[in-house]
């Protein structure tokens, strides 16, 4: 089965990365653009789909900081 | 007294962090990431780097290496562990110590000195060399992924704890850290990690000896243990 893993810095945790990205996009002429946050994004192949889960606690995301969300393709 | 210090592909401090350990007190080795046996050290170091090129996220990978087992074993006995810069990030990771580090607040890799205050434990230093006891110390910092970050119910346990080690002075909290924190120990009080520096301020050619007493302090614990 093919998955793509979203993972995304935790609400309420500043976020330079998209602060800076936001920052930056009125210079760039696009104007009302607010709220951006940067993840990560990992597409896999699995054969066991049930252990995904477990997967993205113990490696792909830090659960500390980090939120994840499994989409199946 | 024998010192570990571990090498990870990537690591890149491993040699200045030798050089302290022997400084401070006795003799050191490199302990190879692939390595299942720390050969009976009575301290160790995870040096500064950038593991495993920090893929994924600083420490992330490094956690899994098969040396890191044989560190979480001797923390669990006791052992003394000093982690520095790459090496908190890798206890944090491996759930050795609370908290996570994260990206500067200003996005920048930023290197330059900082003053830091030590608390708890590791404020009974040994005095810098012809100076007072005091619990400042200056040392180097060098990193992009710092910010200390922990959930506030976490923070107030580790202060109330005593486990926030090493604050950033006023004025120096360049990375955004949570509550100033530079460093911190695990409940137990032998495991304890720092982003700034140490290794590299043990000798006066380069400004500062205030670094031999982080190591001090870690070869007083391995004594006790």
């Amino acid at each position: 089965m093919r998955a793509r893993v979203l993972i995304r810095p935790k609400e309420g945790i500043l976020d330079p990365q998209g602060k800076a990205v936001e920052r930056a996009l009125p210079a760039l002429g696009f104007e009302g653009i607010g709220h951006v946050h940067v993840g990560r994004m990992v597409e896999l192949e699995a054969e066991d789909p049930e252990r995904l889960g477990e997967l993205c606690e113990k490696l792909l995301a830090n659960p500390l900081i980090e939120d994840y969300e499994i989409q199946t393709l | 007294m024998i010192w570990g210090v571990v090498q990870f592909p990537g690591s890149c401090d491993e040699r200045d962090a030798l050089h302290a350990c022997e400084l401070a007190n006795g003799e050191a080795r490199l302990v190879w990431h692939e390595e299942r046996d720390l050969g009976g050290v009575d301290a160790v170091v995870i040096p500064g780097g950038f593991s495993y090129g920090d893929y994924l996220r600083a420490g992330a990978i490094a956690r899994f290496s098969p040396a890191m087992e044989a560190v979480a074993a001797f923390a669990a006995a006791g052992g003394p562990v000093l982690g520095i810069c790459n090496g908190f990030q890798v206890l944090c990771e491996a759930g050795l110590l609370p908290g996570a580090l994260l990206r500067n607040e200003e996005l920048r890799f930023t290197c330059r000195q900082v003053e830091l205050v030590a608390e708890g434990s590791t404020a009974e230093l040994t005095p810098s060399a012809g100076g007072e006891p005091s619990s400042r110390l200056s040392i180097p910092a060098k990193h992009g992924e710092g910010r200390y970050y922990a959930p506030d119910a976490v923070l107030d346990g580790l202060e109330a704890n005593g486990q926030v080690a090493y604050r950033y002075a006023e004025g120096h909290n360049f990375n955004g850290a949570a509550r100033d924190i530079a460093g911190v120990t695990n409940e137990a009080g032998n495991v304890v990690g720092l982003m700034p520096h140490p290794e590299h301020a043990v000798d006066p050619l380069t400004g500062s000896t205030d670094g031999l007493r982080v190591f001090e302090a870690v070869a007083a614990a391995g004594a006790r243990a």
